[in-house]
């Protein structure tokens, strides 16, 4: 066999732009799931398959990266994702938020306020809001069709009469400018908010299930709820006891086996920029061992 | 101090090392060869060409020594490569009555035209583990076997087909493109063409288990092998340039059509039906299995009940893929902090308050005081 030589960003011309068309569908109708004819990447599916897709179809030369999992840009598939695009785009990568052009995300978004040139790209698990309410594409497609959502109002409801609250933490439900519902990928909550009015363009690729979809800048994102329990964001009764951050989502980290709990950030570049302006919390962080991506 | 967790290129560098080494096992024993592989352990390799989708006998033994003997591994190995790969263009049908037989076996007619030929097969082996493949040596040369003349083995089903007794093989329309889900995303009803395609790529042990299940009752659809093949067929291309059919090699292919009972409704007589199945090298299980879920599936255009999962096509189809179901499986060992961590807060949440309504006197405690 020949030594195989792969184009810029891993897939050939054709693929992208096969891969821009849905983007640009998708940015024409908010929400909506466009299909896409998803290739088998050389990672698994699950693990990033459609939004490394998305990145690659619109990653440029001059092109800042920035990948983060969980938030942070040091877990493990972070840094293989990162690297894959090193290797086969030779793009620039940043673990800074502000710096970066694309950010690639699974699980969160960052916390500091993105701004217009930068695009954000989710990584989505299952795309359908509706599928664990019914599992049948067929009758999901035309559930959104018909924007015939009653049947999540329903769940929500039973949720209310069931708990006194909408027990739903992380993927939650939002309608995207006033017509479809969209799953904002498995986020938490405490996101949902972020995703509204926002600067840059949201994009969210799925490729085990072949779905691309996008926010485009500026649109309204509404957490589904009712008049009288309106959607209440997540609020940590804890602060970060690195950089003493009251605003951000934070992890639980368990310190021994006698029940001992402290929380820090998630978002690791919001929590070290704060810890760099002279921020600081209840223990002090070690300082990073491991080469620091510029 | 606490030492936030850095998940590290190191780590995963020294894993991949670890990885390798582990692949290549003592030292001290010879290392296997891509030509062993392909020779001696011919249908993993058969396996892995059929859904991994590629024909190419030292890639597929390449991605299974890569893998260390984990098919799926192998196949997604495959996969990924073939994603990269170019498209000319579409052959032409292959004409599996012109085959090459090495294996055919009939369970609905004593003898046809071209007889049974057992051929290679693990058939009425007796399963006993044989100690003589413990050391190495060499099994007795086969008998010679006489070339089977291109034409005399006319299909079971064609045999059937003169008399009207099963029903024609649905007509192709030659302007017609053939689907490819690799090419396109998948939708609901899926033509037969992307549904074969599907269960031809998907996991040997799904369609097996699916195939069986209708035998024993959910979705039965009283099934008899019609005819079982195996040999080579000619691949033949039609280059635009030289403007007729250029042949570009010969493939082992194994097919199966199984025949199916069919009561008949008010407007078609009683007839057989058809369950097809066709898979790279050989591969009978694959191809029996194909063929028992691609018959259950017919029941929707066939008038029959859906009832059972095997007759399900958004449900067959939608899981059959191995690659992405252990993406998607072992997708659950990537970090979800974040999630968990929001269910954490929610169980949190909840939990108080249903001591606080459990402690909470009721309103009936009340009246009492």
């Amino acid at each position: 066999m020949n030594a195989p030589t792969y184009n810029f960003a891993y897939l050939d011309e054709q693929t992208k732009r096969m891969i821009r068309r849905a983007i640009l569908k998708a940015i024409a109708i908010p929400g909506y799931q466009v299909p896409f004819a998803s290739r088998e990447m050389p990672m698994p599916y699950g693990w990033g398959t459609g939004g490394v897709q998305v990145t690659a179809a619109i990653l440029g030369v001059d092109d800042k990266l920035k990948v983060i999992d969980q938030g942070s840009d040091d877990t493990t598939n972070a840094i293989s994702i990162r690297k894959f695009f090193e290797k086969t785009a030779g793009v620039a990568v940043t673990t800074n938020t502000a710096d970066a052009t694309v950010i690639q995300t699974r699980h969160r978004i960052p916390e500091a306020k993105l701004g217009s040139h930068q695009v954000l790209v989710y990584q989505v698990p299952i795309p359908e809001p509706l599928r664990f309410l019914e599992p049948r594409e067929t009758e999901t497609r035309r559930m959104h069709a018909l924007a015939e959502y009653g049947l999540i109002h329903v769940k929500l409801y039973e949720d209310i009469a069931r708990f006194g609250h909408i027990a739903t933490a992380y993927a939650y439900p939002v309608k995207v400018n006033a017509r479809y519902v969209m799953d904002p990928s498995p986020t938490p909550k405490f996101d949902n908010p972020k995703m509204d009015n926002c600067d840059a363009l949201q994009l969210f690729g799925a490729g085990r299930e072949k779905r691309i979809y996008a926010i485009p800048p500026y649109t309204k994102v509404q957490s589904l709820d009712f008049e009288d329990h309106p959607f209440e964001p997540y609020k940590h009764k804890a602060c970060c006891a690195l950089c003493n951050a009251e605003d951000s989502y934070l992890d639980e980290i368990v310190t021994d086996d006698k029940g001992s709990r402290m929380f820090v950030c998630s978002d690791t570049d919001y929590c070290e920029t704060r810890q760099a302006q002279g921020h600081h919390g209840s223990e002090s962080a070690a300082p990073y061992a491991e080469s620091r991506h510029a | 101090m606490y030492v936030a967790v850095k998940g590290g290129e190191r780590a995963i560098e020294n894993a991949h090392r670890l990885l390798a080494h582990e692949r290549r096992g003592d030292r001290n024993v010879p290392e296997v060869s891509l030509d062993q592989i392909s020779n001696q352990l011919g249908l993993a390799v058969d396996r892995v060409m059929t859904e991994g989708s590629l024909y190419d006998r030292e890639l597929a033994a390449l991605a299974i020594k890569q893998a260390r003997g984990d098919m799926i591994e192998a196949i997604f190995l495959l996969r990924a490569f073939r994603a990269t790969l170019p498209r000319f263009g579409s052959s032409e049908p292959v004409d599996t009555a012109k085959m090459q037989v090495r294996r055919r076996v009939s369970s609905t007619f004593k003898d046809m035209p071209g007889g049974q030929v057992l051929g290679p097969t693990f058939d009425y082996t007796h399963r006993l583990l044989d100690p003589s493949l413990m050391s190495e040596g060499s099994p007795e040369q086969p008998n010679v076997v006489a070339e089977a003349e291109p034409g005399i083995m006319p299909r079971v089903t064609d045999i059937l087909g003169r008399d009207g007794l099963i029903e024609q093989s649905p007509a192709g329309d030659p302007e017609k493109p053939v689907g490819d889900l690799t090419r396109d995303s998948l939708s609901f009803p899926a033509d037969r063409d992307l549904r074969l395609q599907n269960l031809a790529r998907g996991d040997e042990g799904y369609l097996l288990a699916l195939g069986y299940s209708t035998q024993r009752g959910y979705g039965r659809n009283h099934p008899f092998a019609g005819e079982i093949r195996l040999g080579e067929v000619e691949i033949e291309f039609v280059a635009e340039d030289v403007g007729f059919a250029v042949p570009l090699g010969a493939i082992t292919l194994t097919e199966c059509q199984m025949v199916n009972q069919f009561k008949g409704s008010d407007t078609e007589a009683p007839c057989f039906t058809r369950g097809y199945g066709l898979a790279f090298g050989q591969s009978e299980r694959k191809v029996m299995s194909m063929a028992l879920v691609d018959r259950a599936l017919r029941a929707r255009e066939l008038g029959e009940d859906v009832k059972a999962p095997a007759q399900d096509e958004e449900f067959v189809l939608s899981h059959s893929d191995n690659v992405q179901s252990t993406g998607f499986v072992e997708h659950l060992k990537l970090p979800h902090y974040v999630d968990f961590q929001s269910e954490l807060g929610l169980l949190r949440k909840l939990r108080k308050e249903f001591a606080e309504a459990n402690e909470a006197p009721t309103p009936m405690q009340e009246a009492a005081e």
